[in-house]
């Protein structure tokens, strides 16, 4: 596996720069040859047909898998050499049953003190202004397993949000939530991106949102296919080409 | 001991004036929070079936001990259920068999190679009749101790690793996510389940332990609101039925673990019918 390195070729608005990004998983290459600029602040969407390596991608960026290739970052005014990023994982529902609170949730996540002692007030205060950042402050005291599917990535969002990272990375965030949940969300995540200036990597199936939100859309079918705004990709030959080759939906 | 001994003595229950229940009681009050901890999470984590299948492979343990001559066929029990459960894990990590076919496979390759052991030779099978339905009431001072630590340990363990074990059980991608071993806190796990399920077999009897690593935390999910509340309510309820059935089985004369088990199942099912009113 390369090392990321640090540094970036366009100026202080590139956050993550991809270099000849290949994945091999045994004889069968996942990703091959990417090549890819995110800058800070846009929100990016990651399409493709299932199989296509979307989430491979994210997984490399978060140095969770070998790969071949160079993953640079930068953040602006940060001198740290490793870059926060925030992660949303795909995520199926909890269990209805399990009786954990989303305040249990956030001790689980971040504090070593444990939660079947209680929450302290001043740990359920920080718990409730990062719950405020995804206006879901309401949601403390409920039981993961009853959360919608919406409230559910807002909780998780929430999660991914402390400590505020430079680039936040989402798997699939509106599969499960309904529509009016979906346009909820993604307000919340263009909101999230303006107020904190952060840039916001997703991969997605849904296209309908890509149009209001996206700053840029790139095509991925083991290799990048075609990348631009959502208006160049989605009127494309190639998106058209790669989804009714590989049968995928096109919503 | 002696101070507990002093206290129960000096206590107006006629029960508690012999020194084998005494015993027994002192070990039940160790054995209940131990399985009201391990019952949270054996629940949560869906290990409820493994933890059944871990108490066949201490049998046969117990078997493989007592053939060998060995003076405490226990220890090597405990050895025996700890190899068991991680070369389950690691079986479970490398196939795409479902976990409930996995234990199947285990559970029914332990308890046929420890009635094989038993019944080697001609031999009887009636000396291990002890460890399937089990006795409280021959529980010895130094058994007690053994309890007493193995409730420690796993005190410590939940301090430390409660939070990721949790994660680990409720939402294995998030936790997987967020940097934590996922499959070393489950082997860590599973073993600290076989090392109590053992050690707890004499005394409960194999038949009946798996109720009680299940029904506390099953009961206690029926009311309970957050992580808190389950923890105590199953403690709490683990207690109950522990003391309340050693009180049965001494005035009716039955197995205590067996009355402890329906004290247990009358609970689950009063906090079934209250499941409705929570939250």
């Amino acid at each position: 596996m390369s090392p990321v390195i640090h540094g970036n070729s366009c100026g202080d608005s590139c956050c993550l720069r991809v270099q000849g990004l290949s994945v091999k998983i045994g004889n069968q290459t996942i990703l091959d040859n990417i090549n890819l600029h995110v800058h800070c602040g846009q929100m990016v969407a990651l399409i493709g047909p299932n199989g296509a390596g979307k989430s491979t991608f994210l997984k490399a960026i978060l140095g969770q898998l070998d790969y071949n290739g160079v993953i640079a970052f930068s953040a602006p005014g940060q001198r740290s050499h490793k870059p926060r990023i925030g992660y949303v994982p795909q995520s199926p529902a909890f269990e209805p049953g399990d009786p954990v609170s989303v305040a249990d949730l956030f001790i689980c996540c971040q504090s070593r003190r444990p939660a079947f002692l209680g929450i302290p007030k001043n740990m359920r205060q920080s718990i409730l202004e990062c719950l405020d950042r995804v206006h879901a402050t309401d949601l403390i005291d409920k039981r993961v397993g009853t959360l919608s599917g919406g409230e559910l990535q807002r909780v998780l969002l929430a999660l991914a949000l402390e400590p505020l990272p430079n680039i936040l990375i989402l798997d699939e965030p509106l599969s499960g939530v309904d529509v009016e949940g979906q346009t909820g969300l993604m307000d919340m995540l263009d909101e999230i991106r303006q107020t904190y200036d952060l840039s916001i990597l997703m991969t997605t199936h849904d296209f309908t949102m890509l149009h209001r939100y996206a700053d840029k859309v790139v095509l991925f079918d083991h290799k990048l296919v075609c990348q631009g705004t959502p208006e160049e990709v989605l009127s494309s030959d190639d998106f058209r080409r790669v989804f009714r080759m590989r049968g995928g939906e096109v919503k | 001991m002696s101070v507990w001994y002093w206290f129960c003595e000096n206590l107006p229950f006629e029960m508690l004036h012999w020194r084998f229940m005494q015993n027994a009681m002192l070990a039940i009050l160790l054995m209940a929070p131990l399985f009201g901890l391990m019952s949270t999470m054996i629940v949560t984590g869906k290990m409820s079936f493994f933890s059944d299948a871990l108490g066949h492979s201490a049998f046969t343990g117990i078997a493989i001990g007592c053939i060998c001559g060995v003076a405490a066929p226990t220890w090597v029990a405990v050895i025996f259920s700890v190899v068991f459960a991680l070369l389950f894990s690691f079986v479970r990590s490398r196939s795409n068999q479902a976990a409930d076919t996995l234990i199947g496979v285990f559970s029914s390759a332990a308890v046929a190679l420890g009635i094989f052991i038993a019944t080697l030779g001609g031999d009887s099978f009636t000396k291990y009749n002890k460890y399937l339905i089990g006795d409280i009431l021959s529980v010895s001072a130094g058994e007690i101790g053994l309890l007493a630590l193995v409730l420690l340990g796993v005190v410590i363990f939940w301090l430390l690793a409660g939070n990721r074990l949790t994660l680990t059980a409720i939402h294995p991608q998030l936790a997987s996510s967020r940097g934590i071993p996922v499959r070393l806190s489950q082997s860590i796990f599973t073993t600290a389940i076989a090392v109590v399920v053992t050690l707890t077999i004499p005394s409960v009897g194999l038949l009946i332990l798996n109720s009680l690593l299940v029904l506390p935390g099953a009961a206690a999910r029926n009311v309970a609101k957050n992580l808190r509340q389950y923890h105590a309510i199953s403690v709490v309820f683990a207690l109950i039925a522990c003391i309340t059935g050693l009180c049965i089985s001494y005035y009716l004369g039955s197995s205590a673990g067996a009355a402890i088990s329906l004290v247990l199942a009358l609970i689950f099912a009063i906090s079934f019918c209250l499941r409705k009113r929570r939250a």
